[in-house]
């Protein structure tokens, strides 16, 4: 769905549900997931649809993703980093651990 | 030309009161027209907490006890009578709610207002039950340690709430009536064959009118006779992501929505008139809160909001016909999510059989007058 326009000058692996991924170092997760065909992120809490990331600004919430336990982080905002973490999301984010 | 043809019916204001008056005159075969404000006027009826709640309502007003109680018992029936007019599952659930105590001074002001009702009330009065820590924690083992004891009544419960205010205008067009928004009336003129209501947008002859304006009321009611007094008084509230289910209750602080989402609330402000929110308000909502379930300290807010309550000074609702005026009607109350059967059905109803006397005659407005010399 999305190209790279130009190629990156550093790579980290990160790993996504359990799959290593090489990504830009300087991409947010959200690009990194986009970058490598991951167009949805979870499954909405109320529907159960779908979701990805959509407004790669901070405002639609609908990029939610689970980093290095941290369950519900906006993956858009979140840049990535060597040796992370990132599993998608189903259902509503537990009360009980995976906090900050 | 008048702007719009006569009416037999005009509800003034289409919140959360209006709307349920006007959907329980709809249902009796009425066509009421409800004038509402603007999009961004405010209403509690989109601001409020949600709750059908009965617990420690009505101390040293029996009469406001069994008005509520009546409305909680009302709630099943009236739901399913809002699908069946909307379509629209408004979620209520009636599970029982805490108050939960974070202090021995807390626990004993509240033990002693469920006290008064119970002991005025005698045969009627709603079960509660006044429990300690541990107690609290076999109900609900998520409390933090912090809780010292709770009240807890089976009757208490909430809804969705913007979906009952949803359920209720798809509902009274669903069964006739109309709905007009940016009219807020600012004139009520009474005239051969009713009244005449205008403002900025035109005018309207109405036989009949009810005033269901929320705060403004206060400015409408003495246009025909009546009166309705209001203190201010503004409520904070903040909303989480939503979690998986850990609260299947609810509580007065604190709620999980069905959706998922944790309500948390409500402040009470009385010297504002800024509708803006305060950012020491949500820190003590937030530190309650999390005091009172730990687990909550890791989830994120999402929103806060403020909105200001109907309130009058004594707290209690105002149903009054004008005995100078024939025809007008006054309904105001600071509950109206928990109240909202009664007015779609019994208040709603009196006014269609033209009973001049609404709710046996219990919340007049005239109370609060106070003579002058
Ligand atoms: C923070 C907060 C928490 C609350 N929690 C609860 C709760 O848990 N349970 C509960 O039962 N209740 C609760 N309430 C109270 C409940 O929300 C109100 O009692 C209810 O919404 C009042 O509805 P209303 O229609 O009278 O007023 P509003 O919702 O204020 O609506 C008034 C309407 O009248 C219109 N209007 C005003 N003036 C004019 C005019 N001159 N001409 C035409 N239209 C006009 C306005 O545009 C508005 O639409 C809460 C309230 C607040 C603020
Ligand atoms: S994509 Fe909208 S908040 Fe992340």
């Amino acid at each position: 769905m999305f190209r790279k326009i130009e190629n990156p000058k550093d790579l980290v692996t990160i790993v996504v549900d359990g799959r290593e991924l090489e990504v830009d170092a300087t991409a947010s997760v959200a690009a990194a997931l986009l970058g490598a065909g991951m167009a949805t992120v979870r499954r909405s809490v109320v529907t159960d649809q779908p979701r990805g990331p959509y407004c790669l600004m901070g405002i639609c919430f609908e990029c939610l993703v689970t980093i290095d336990g941290v369950q519900n982080r906006q993956a858009c905002m979140v840049p990535v980093r060597d040796g992370m973490t990132i599993s998608s999301q189903r259902g509503a984010r537990t009360t009980q651990g995976g906090g900050r | 030309m008048r702007t719009l043809p006569d009416q037999e019916i005009v509800v003034v204001g289409g919140g959360l009161v209006g709307a349920a008056v006007a959907w329980g005159l709809a249902r009796k075969g009425l066509a009421p027209l409800v004038l509402d404000g603007e999009d961004l006027s405010h209403r509690a009826s989109r601001a409020n907490f949600a709750l059908v709640w009965v617990q420690g309502k009505g101390v040293g007003a029996p009469h406001y006890a069994r008005w509520t109680i009546a409305a909680a018992r009302r709630w099943p029936s009236f739901a399913a009578d809002l699908l069946e007019t909307s379509g629209i599952d408004v979620g209520l659930r009636q599970r029982g709610g805490f108050t939960f105590a974070l202090a021995g001074s807390e626990m004993a002001m509240w033990t002693e207002e469920v006290g008064c009702v119970a002991e005025a009330l005698g045969e009627d009065a709603p079960d509660h039950a006044v429990l300690d820590h541990a107690e609290t924690a076999r109900m609900v083992p998520a409390i933090g340690r912090d809780v010292v004891g709770a009240i807890y009544s089976p009757l208490d419960g909430d809804v969705n709430s913007l979906r009952l205010f949803r359920a209720l205008h798809v509902g009274m067009l669903n069964l006739g009536a109309a709905y007009r928004p940016h009219s807020d009336v600012t004139e009520i003129v009474p005239k051969a064959g009713g009244f005449l209501l205008t403002g900025a947008w035109g005018e309207v002859l109405a036989g009949r009118v009810v005033l269901a304006a929320g705060n403004g009321n206060t400015r409408l009611a003495p246009m025909v006779g009546l009166s309705a007094p209001t203190l201010q008084s503004k409520g904070q509230i903040l909303v989480t992501e939503k979690c998986a289910p850990f609260f299947p209750y609810t509580s007065t602080t604190l709620r999980q929505t069905d959706e998922g989402g944790v309500m948390i609330g409500d402040s009470q402000e009385a010297d504002t008139s800024s509708i803006a929110t305060d950012q020491d308000i949500s820190s003590v909502l937030a530190s309650r809160a999390v005091r009172t379930f730990p687990q909550l300290a890791a989830v994120n807010v999402l929103r806060s909001w403020s909105g200001f309550r109907v309130k009058t000074p004594d707290g209690l609702p105002i149903y009054e016909c004008s005995s100078t005026h024939p025809g007008a009607c006054l309904v105001m109350c600071h509950s109206g999510v928990t109240l909202a059967p009664n007015h779609a059905e019994l208040v709603a109803d009196a006014i269609v059989s033209r009973d001049t006397t609404l709710a046996g005659g219990l919340f007049p407005g005239g109370r609060f007058h106070v003579p002058q010399d």
